[in-house]
């Protein structure tokens, strides 16, 4: 950590580059103006030609569309690009709108739903795959993960249970902790899953997850020190783990270790979720680079909302909360990601806007759904305390 | 910015722009007869359409957008229909390609005139950009101003109807007033005419039929601005009925009376033709007047319900140039009306020459010599 704080010394990330300046004329041939996969060094972006290739001259080849749209969205994944979400979606374009398309399409569509945080049309297409694909490992996993979201805790239980027998007891132990998690009892999914890992855990995928869930699981649980150490051995073995790096410096924010947090997202903050952390981090610092940051985190959002684009309301509704201290736009934007997913986040700020905004009573859904699911994590539970302390 | 600034600065975009779906951002401007286009779409999307990296080395240099430029305008303007009031507008490329940064990296800009059936209510924009290689694309596209809140086209929303909200009346007006003072000022048997009602307006003929010199300034100032006046009324009336169809005359006709009346005016300040001369000469050029620039507004596209308030500011530019003429020049005219040189070289000499050019486009125009100066 020391050597992370004397990064943020030095090191200042990629700046946010100018813009509005209005259109101009390179001034050379050779200047380079956007990057693309490469097909003369990148094998697979060759693939990917060749099957677009095989595709424009003959339309409604299955099998090679499946091939481009399952390659397009392990693509999204890995390099956190959005472009190529649509591009699958391209691909599939002959079966996307049918209400029975061939169950592979099907699945692929749940992911890409899942990956635009579209969670209902998600669940309808993983419960399609499910019931006509008993033993599809994917689709059992992505379920619970959808319902996990959505708050659905015992669905998403069962959606683990059926993985027993199908899938190793690591990938099983990590859904179920997942899930254990998400509702507010970290504490036992984190004791659970150290154990089943110490058993097994001899695949590299595998054990990446389930170090990022254990470190997850042991920051809701209010253990920083272990969480921390989880962290760095997850990212060490998948750097490109959006979600655990977001997670980890949000601890380090929580810790009030801005310098930090601000080192780890430095490298990754194409990604605006990773954005909003380092600007939370700059703010907290009050560092010369904040002000250029935080407009280019705002102009992200305006660009996301131009397109009718509601799928970053947590997000925003964080930088209002913190960032713009407009705490009445950050509760109209966290209960509008209320209305879709019920993770700990999304219960947090909605308890967090809500008092800050003077509206304690506006808490009310995250309140009773912290009774519902029996919630022990420490600290939703001192927030759900304050809340009804401050309500008549 | 020096190169290396700019190669700095791009590579900087590199690496911190923003990832986002894909969207193209479209403005159109209507400039009263065309719409006027600007259309900034990724170099991300148009290299997945078109295949702009032709290195295959990853990297999208401007040698290589600019290869391409043209394969880029068709693709992209092919993909965008503009009808006037349902008749489409001709979509023609304008300037060459320029680049410019948008949060997820850069842009094309490809800038274009849409020749539309004038005048234009409503425009009709059928967007299909990209939605076959990405149907999560979306054009934002904005009609008028900046500040107008956008229209969001997807692959199934692609049509909208937009009603063109002209400019407001006062500011329309406003470029009318100006338009009028322009106008009348650029025209050279225009400014003949003032020049040839000013000249005699110092000066009083004495019963001999010689000249002295005026003692009032007020008094001569009067008799210019009603003679000017004489020619806007009459300017405004023709103006009128001309733009609403009323009366229309032939070009010929019109331009061939400009030039005799204006031989009169001269004629006149040379040997009296009689009394009212100069008023009713205003007067008549001012009638011959309206009927030219009443093509002027009718090329405007003016919604019916503007044009009483279109006409007024444009009489009323055309009264305010011709006072600003009076304003310089009668002082000037005044301070040297005394002299034998103002008489003789100014007046006199003046007139003739007025005389004579009137009586060369009289007879060119009557005739059909060559083309007309003014």
């Amino acid at each position: 950590m020391v050597v992370l704080a004397t990064a943020w010394g030095w090191a200042c990330g990629p700046t946010p580059p100018l813009r509005e300046q209005g259109p101009f004329i390179p001034k050379s041939e050779a200047v380079v103006l956007a990057r693309v996969p490469s097909v003369e060094r990148d094998a697979r972006a060759r693939e990917r030609a060749a099957l677009r290739r095989a595709l424009a001259q003959r339309a409604g080849q299955l099998d090679v569309a499946l091939q481009l749209a399952r390659m397009d969205v392990e693509w999204s994944q890995s390099q956190g690009d959005l472009r190529y979400l649509g591009r699958a979606q391209a691909a599939l374009s002959p079966w996307w709108d049918s209400a029975t398309p061939p169950p592979a399409v099907r699945m692929l569509r749940a992911s890409i739903h899942h990956a635009r945080r579209e969670f209902a049309e998600a669940r309808a297409d993983l419960d399609a795959v499910v019931k006509e694909d008993p033993g599809n490992v994917k689709a059992w996993l992505l379920r619970a993960e959808v319902l996990g979201v959505q708050g659905e805790h015992a669905e998403a239980a069962r959606s683990c249970a059926w993985l027993t027998a199908l899938t190793s007891p690591l990938s099983i132990a990590v859904c179920e902790a997942r899930v254990r998690s998400l509702s507010g009892h970290s504490r036992k999914a984190h004791a659970q899953l150290a154990e089943v890992l110490g058993r097994t855990g001899r695949s590299l995928e595998s054990r990446t997850r389930a170090l990022a869930t254990l470190a997850e699981s042991a920051a809701l649980a209010g253990d920083a020190g272990k969480a921390e150490r989880y962290f760095l051995r997850a990212l060490a073995l998948n750097p490109q783990d959006t979600t655990a790096r977001a997670a980890f410096a949000d601890l380090l924010l929580d810790a009030r270790r801005p310098r930090e947090a601000a080192v780890v997202v430095m490298d990754h903050t194409h990604d605006d979720r990773l954005l909003l952390r380092r600007v939370l981090a700059e703010n907290a610092l009050n560092s010369s680079r904040a002000p250029a940051l935080t407009r280019e985190l705002a102009l992200r959002f305006e660009a996301r909302r131009l397109r009718g684009d509601g799928a970053q309301a947590r997000e925003e509704a964080r930088f209002a909360l913190h960032v713009e201290k407009a705490p009445e736009k950050a509760l109209r934007l966290a209960r509008s990601a209320w209305a879709t997913q019920r993770e700990p986040w999304d219960v947090r700020l909605l308890i967090e806007a809500a008092l800050a905004a003077g509206q304690p009573e506006a808490a009310r859904p995250a309140l009773d759904f912290l009774r519902d699911t029996g919630c022990e994590d420490p600290w939703l539970v001192r927030w759900a305390e304050r809340v009804r302390s401050e309500t008549p | 910015m020096s190169r290396g600034a700019v190669l700095a600065l791009l590579l900087v975009s590199l690496s911190a722009q923003a990832q986002k779906p894909s969207d193209s951002y479209l403005h159109l401007v209507d400039t009263g007869g065309d719409i006027a286009g600007r259309w900034d779409v990724a170099l991300q999307d148009l290299d997945e359409v078109l295949g702009l990296d032709a290195g295959g080395d990853g990297a999208i240099t401007w040698g290589e957008v600019l290869a391409r430029q043209a394969d880029i305008r068709r693709y992209v303007l092919g993909r965008l229909v503009l009808g006037a009031d349902g008749r489409p507008c001709a979509l023609v490329a304008r300037d060459s390609l320029h680049i410019t940064q948008h949060l997820d990296g850069a842009y094309a800009v490809v800038a274009f005139d849409a020749r539309c059936a004038a005048p234009i209510t409503h425009l009709d924009v059928d967007y299909s950009l990209l939605f076959d290689s990405d149907p999560q694309h979306r054009g934002i596209v904005r009609v008028g101003s900046e500040e107008t809140a956008p229209l969001i086209f997807s692959a199934s929303q692609h049509f909208a109807r937009v009603r063109l909200r002209g400019t407001s009346p006062w500011r329309m007006t406003g470029h009318l007033v100006v338009e009028g003072a322009v106008h009348v000022m650029s025209r050279v048997d225009h400014l003949l005419f003032l020049v040839a009602l000013l000249l005699p307006s110092v000066l009083r003929r004495t019963p001999e039929g010689g000249w002295e010199a005026v003692s009032d300034f007020r008094r001569a100032l009067w008799d210019l601005v009603m003679a000017v006046s004489a020619f806007t009324v009459a300017h405004a009336l023709t103006l009128a009925a001309a733009t609403v169809g009323w009366v229309s005359l032939p070009p010929r006709f019109t331009t061939v009376a400009i030039a005799l009346s204006l031989l009169v005016l001269a004629l006149d300040n040379l040997r009296p033709l009689g009394w009212g001369v100069r008023w009713t000469v205003a007067f008549v050029l001012g009638l011959l007047h309206g009927f030219g620039f009443a093509s002027v507004l009718a090329g405007a596209g003016l919604p019916t319900g503007q044009l009483t308030l279109a006409l007024l500011g444009f009489n009323l530019g055309v009264e305010l140039g011709q006072l600003v003429w009076v304003a310089a020049f009668l002082p000037l005219a005044f301070a040297l009306r005394g002299s034998v040189l103002y008489r003789r070289a100014v007046l006199e000499g003046g007139s003739v020459a007025i005389a004579l050019l009137a009586s060369f486009w009289l007879a060119q125009r009557a005739l059909g010599w060559g083309v007309s100066v003014t």
